[in-house]
C-alpha cells in the first residue's frame, strides 16, 4: 500500500525560536485524494503547508514524496520541482500586481524552459477555460478581477505546471458566501478530471467537511484527530473536535439553538 | 474592489503603461516640467546645430558685449558667444549628471534588492558600508580625488556617484523589505523560480518607480554639485561648462551684470524640472489613478412631515441613500433602505461585500468614510433624525446611547495606551465621573465580559492580549454608558470559531441584561440563526427582505436570500476517496 501515498510526513518538528510550533505531526496524502487540514490560529496548520511547500523551515522529521525526502528542501532543490504547488488565501497580495495574468501564468513555463514564450501563450487559453475564465483575461492585471476571479487566476497558476499536490492554504475564506461555494466546486472538478491531490488547510470545518476525503484536526502544534472526513466531522473522537464542530453556527435558528446549548454543555464540563 | 465585473471590456495591457505616462503628463506640473526638460536636453544634444559660432572662439572686440551682432546672449569676459558656450555646456553637464545618476542607481538599486531580500549578513555589511560612505563629506572627497587624479570632471562625478548609491541603496532596500513576503513572492519560490529571477522579475517591478523619482532628484543634486565644482575652477577648462560660465559671469559681474542670468537660468529651470517632474510621478502614484472632484453638494430633501413611529420603535431608517463622490457625480452605495428597529430586539443586516451593508451602519453612526454623505432619507432614532441633526448633536448620542462594536478589534484599540486608560477616559468624559468611579466600573464590566483576570487586563497594553480579549474589552466599552442601540459590524468575523461562538453568548446575555437593540452587521447565516430575531438581506444597496429570522430560514421569499442559502455548506455527503487510475489522468 506504500505506493499509494503521495505525502507521507513523518514526526515533523519546527521550532521557531523557543516556540515547538508543529510537534511530531505524521499525516499521509493519497494521490488523488483532499486531506483536510482544520484548526484555529496559531494552531500550526499554515506552518504545515509551508513546510510541504518548501518555503518554511523543518526542525527534524521526514517530509516523503515520491521516494525523496523533502524537508527544509527549497522547491528549487527538490528533484520533483513542481510537483507541489500552491494556492493561498489572500487573493490579493497572491498575484504581483504588476504583471499581466498572461505574464502571470506564463512565468513558471518559461523560467523552467518547459515550452516557447509562444506555446506557452497558447497554454494560458487553455488554463483560463479550466477555471472558467474569459481568455481576454490573460491581457488584464490582477487588480481588475474580484476576490473569487483572483482565486480562480491563482488556481490557474497552479495548475501551469501540471502539479500532483496543491497546498491550499484558506483558499476560499476571503471570499464572499456565494463566490465561495462555486471555487470549492471548482476544485473538486479539477480533481476529479486531473487526480491532483489537495492538502485543504481552512479553519473552516463546513469547508472542509465538503471537499475533503479524510481530515486532519490540528491544535497547538499537534494533530489532535485524523480520519475519515464522515467520521471527524460528525462524529468526533476528541473533545476539541466537538468543540470546534458546535461552535461553527448553522444557518437553521433551531437546530442552531440545539447546537449552542450542546457547545455551552461542553464548555461547563472541560 | 471586489466588485469588479468581468463583464467589463477588456483593457489591453499596452494601454495601462501608456496611461500612467499620459496621466503624468496631463498633470501641469509634470507637463511644463518635461517640456523644460526636453527642450533643454534637445538642446544640448543639437547644440552644433544651434550654436551658431565655435564655443571657443574668442573674438577682442566682443569682450562683455551686449547681446546682437551675431552674439545672441552677448559675449562673455574672454569675448566668446555666450549662447554657444550655454548650448555646448549642457553637453558636459548632462554627460555628468547621467555619470553620477547611472553610478549611484547601478549600485545602490543592486545592492539594496539583494541586502534586502537576502537580509541577514549580507544586509547588515551592506548597511555598514553605506553608513560609511554616508559618513563622508562629499564635498571633501570629491576635492581630494580630483587633487589625486587630475583634471576630469567626469571622474570627479563617477566618484560622486559612488557619493550618492547609499540613497538608493536604503531606499530600495527599505521597499524590497516591504514587498519580499507578499504570498506572490512566495508563489514564485513555489513554482521554482530562482532567486534571481524573483528578484529581477517581482521585486525590481514593485520598487521600480519611488527608484525613478529618486533618480530624478539625483540627477537634479548631481548638476548642482557639478556646477559648484566647475565655479570653483575644477574641471577642463577648455570645454565649456555652466559652472565655468558662472565664474566667469561673476568675476565680470560689474562690468556685464546681465552675463550671469544665463547660466545661472539654466542650472535653474533644469534642476527645478528634474524636482517638479518628481514632485508629479510621487503625486500621480499616491492619488492610484483616481481623480476625483468633489461633486456639487445637493441639498437633503426638504423635510417632508415624518409619519409618527409606532411607539416600541427605537430606530426607523427610511429611504436612506449614501453616496461618495466619483468621476461622474455621485455613486450611490446604499440606494433607499428601510429598516425599523424595536427596543430590545436583535436585527440581522445580512449581506456579500458591497451590499452596503456597512456602509448603512456607518450611517446610522455617522461615521461615514470622508466624502461620504447622507443624499436623502431619513435616520429616526428615538423621534431625533440623525440625518438632520448637527455633528455635535450625534457626538452627544454616540457612545453613550448608541454604542458600536468594530470588527477589527485590534485596530480599535491606540497601541500606545493601556486598557484600562481607554476604558476609563471615555466613561468620565461620557458619563461625568471621576475617575475613581470610572476605574471601579471598567473593572466591573471587564469581569462582566467574562475576561480571566480584569486586574491584568486593565492594566495590560493591546499587544499583551489576544484578539479575543480585544473583543471583549470593546464590547466592555460599548454597554460601558448602557447603550440603547448597539450597532456590531462583523463582531467575530475575525475571530477563531470557538472565540466567535463565546462572543456571540456574551452578546446575548449583555443583550437581555441591559434590554439593548442590536443592529448585528454580517455575512454569515450561522451568526444569524444564532443570534437575530429578525434578519434584513441586502445587495446592491438595498434590502431585498426582511423578515423574522425562523420565516426567514424556513422560507425565504426573494431569489437572492434563495441563492446565498443555497450556498451555505451543508452536511451532506462526504466525498469517496477513489485512487486515480493512470498517470494520463493526470492533465
Amino acid at each position: 500500500m506504500n505506493d499509494q501515498i503521495l505525502v507521507d510526513c513523518r514526526d515533523v518538528n519546527v521550532h521557531f525560536g523557543a516556540h515547538h510550533v508543529l510537534r511530531h505531526v505524521n499525516l499521509t496524502i493519497r494521490p488523488g485524494e483532499t486531506v483536510g487540514l482544520v484548526g484555529e490560529s496559531g494552531s500550526g496548520k499554515t506552518t504545515l503547508g509551508r513546510a510541504i511547500l518548501g518555503i518554511g523551515p523543518v526542525s527534524s522529521g521526514e517530509i516523503v514524496f515520491d521516494g525523496e525526502n523533502i524537508a527544509g528542501v527549497p522547491p528549487r532543490a527538490r528533484k520533483s520541482q513542481a510537483a507541489i504547488q500552491a494556492v493561498f488565501q489572500d487573493p490579493y497580495s497572491s498575484l504581483n500586481p504588476s504583471m499581466t495574468i498572461e505574464d502571470i501564468l506564463t512565468e513558471p513555463i518559461i523560467a523552467r524552459r518547459l515550452a516557447s514564450r509562444a506555446d506557452a501563450s497558447r497554454q494560458v487559453r487553455k488554463l483560463l477555460d479550466q477555471v472558467a475564465l474569459p481568455s481576454d483575461a490573460a491581457e488584464r492585471f490582477a487588480r481588475e478581477f474580484s476576490g473569487g476571479q483572483r482565486q480562480r487566476i491563482a488556481i490557474a497558476r497552479a495548475l501551469a505546471l501540471s502539479p500532483r499536490l496543491i497546498v491550499c492554504d484558506e483558499p476560499v475564506s476571503a471570499l464572499d458566501l456565494s463566490t465561495q461555494s462555486r471555487v470549492m466546486d471548482l476544485f473538486i472538478e479539477i480533481q476529479e478530471r486531473t487526480g491532483v491531490a489537495y492538502l485543504f488547510v481552512s479553519h473552516d470545518l463546513a469547508a472542509v467537511r465538503h471537499i475533503s476525503h479524510r481530515v486532519a484536526v490540528m491544535r497547538f502544534g499537534e494533530i489532535v484527530e485524523f480520519g475519515e472526513c464522515d467520521q471527524v466531522t460528525a462524529r468526533p473522537a476528541h473533545d476539541y473536535t466537538k468543540r470546534l464542530l458546535l461552535a461553527a453556527p448553522v444557518a437553521d435558528p433551531a437546530r442552531q439553538a440545539e447546537r449552542r446549548a450542546a457547545f455551552r454543555a461542553l464548555e461547563m464540563t472541560a | 474592489m471586489s466588485d469588479i465585473n468581468t463583464a467589463q471590456a477588456p483593457i489591453p495591457a499596452a494601454t495601462q503603461r501608456r496611461h500612467f505616462v499620459r496621466s503624468v503628463l496631463t498633470n501641469p506640473t509634470g507637463l511644463v516640467a518635461s517640456l523644460a526638460l526636453l527642450v533643454v536636453v534637445a538642446s544640448a544634444i543639437f547644440a552644433p546645430l544651434l550654436a551658431p559660432n565655435d564655443p571657443s572662439a574668442v573674438q577682442i572686440f566682443k569682450v562683455n558685449a551686449v547681446a546682437g551682432d551675431g552674439y545672441l546672449l552677448g559675449g562673455d569676459g574672454s569675448g566668446r558667444d555666450i549662447w554657444s558656450r550655454l548650448v555646448h555646456g549642457g553637453r558636459n553637464t548632462f554627460l555628468g549628471a547621467l555619470i553620477t545618476v547611472v553610478i549611484a542607481a547601478s549600485i545602490g538599486v543592486t545592492a539594496g534588492l539583494f541586502a534586502g531580500f537576502y537580509g541577514r549578513k549580507l544586509d547588515l555589511v551592506a548597511r555598514w558600508i553605506s553608513d560609511g560612505i554616508m559618513a563622508l563629506p562629499a564635498l571633501i572627497v570629491l576635492l581630494a580625488f580630483y587633487q589625486a587624479l587630475g583634471a576630469s570632471i567626469y571622474l570627479s562625478m563617477a566618484v560622486f556617484g559612488v557619493m550618492l548609491s547609499p540613497g538608493f541603496f536604503r531606499l530600495t532596500r527599505n521597499l524590497v523589505n516591504g514587498v519580499k513576503h507578499e504570498l506572490y513572492i512566495d508563489a514564485a519560490r513555489v513554482s521554482g523560480l530562482s532567486d534571481l529571477r524573483i528578484i529581477t522579475r517581482h521585486i525590481l517591478l514593485s520598487v521600480r518607480a519611488p527608484v525613478v523619482i529618486q533618480t530624478s532628484i539625483v540627477a537634479g543634486i548631481a548638476i548642482v554639485v557639478q556646477s559648484g565644482l566647475e565655479f570653483l575652477g575644477l574641471g577642463d577648462p577648455s570645454t565649456p561648462t555652466w559652472g565655468g560660465m558662472l565664474q566667469d559671469a561673476f568675476s565680470n559681474i560689474y562690468v556685464s551684470p546681465q552675463a550671469i542670468l544665463w547660466p545661472g537660468l539654466a542650472i535653474t529651470a533644469t534642476v527645478a524640472s528634474l524636482v517638479l517632474l518628481a514632485n508629479a510621478i510621487r503625486d500621480r502614484m499616491q492619488q492610484g489613478g483616481v481623480q476625483v472632484r468633489a461633486p456639487k453638494v445637493l441639498p437633503l430633501a426638504a423635510s417632508e412631515p415624518l409619519p409618527q413611529a409606532a411607539p416600541d420603535v427605537l430606530l426607523d431608517v427610511r429611504d436612506l441613500v449614501v453616496a461618495y463622490p466619483a468621476n461622474d457625480g455621485w455613486r450611490e452605495v446604499v440606494k433607499g433602505v428601510n429598516l425599523s428597529l424595536r427596543r430590545g430586539e436583535v436585527l440581522g443586516l445580512v449581506g456579500e461585500s458591497g451590499s452596503g451593508k456597512s456602509q448603512t451602519a456607518f450611517a446610522i453612526l455617522g461615521l461615514l468614510s470622508p466624502g461620504g454623505r447622507v443624499l436623502s432619507g431619513s435616520i429616526l432614532f428615538d423621534g431625533i433624525d440623525l440625518g438632520k441633526s448637527s455633528q455635535h448633536e450625534v457626538r452627544a448620542l454616540r457612545g453613550k446611547r448608541i454604542a458600536y462594536v468594530p470588527q477589527e478589534p485590534m485596530a480599535n484599540l491606540d497601541p500606545a495606551f493601556r486598557i484600562g486608560f481607554q476604558l476609563v477616559e471615555p466613561m468620565m468624559t461620557v458619563l461625568g465621573i471621576s475617575r475613581a468611579e470610572a476605574t471601579r466600573r471598567a473593572l466591573r464590566l471587564l469581569a462582566r465580559v467574562k475576561l480571566p483576570d480584569p486586574e491584568r487586563v486593565f492594566r495590560a497594553y493591546p499587544h499583551e492580549i489576544s484578539g479575543g480579549m480585544a473583543q471583549r474589552v470593546l464590547i466592555a466599552g460599548a454597554v460601558a454608558c448602557s447603550p440603547d442601540l448597539l450597532i456590531a459590524d462583523e463582531p467575530t468575523t475575525a475571530l477563531d470559531v470557538t472565540v466567535q461562538a463565546e462572543v456571540l453568548d456574551l452578546l446575548r446575555d449583555l443583550q437581555k441584561e441591559f434590554d439593548m437593540a442590536v443592529m448585528l452587521v454580517t455575512h454569515n447565516f450561522g451568526v444569524v440563526a444564532d443570534s437575530c430575531d429578525r434578519v434584513a438581506v441586502m445587495k446592491d444597496g438595498r434590502v431585498v427582505e426582511t423578515n423574522t429570522v425562523t420565516e426567514l430560514f424556513a422560507a425565504p421569499a426573494h431569489d437572492y436570500t434563495r441563492m446565498l442559502l443555497d450556498s451555505v455548506l451543508e452536511d451532506g455527503q462526504t466525498r469517496t476517496y477513489r485512487p486515480p487510475m493512470t498517470e494520463e489522468m493526470r492533465a
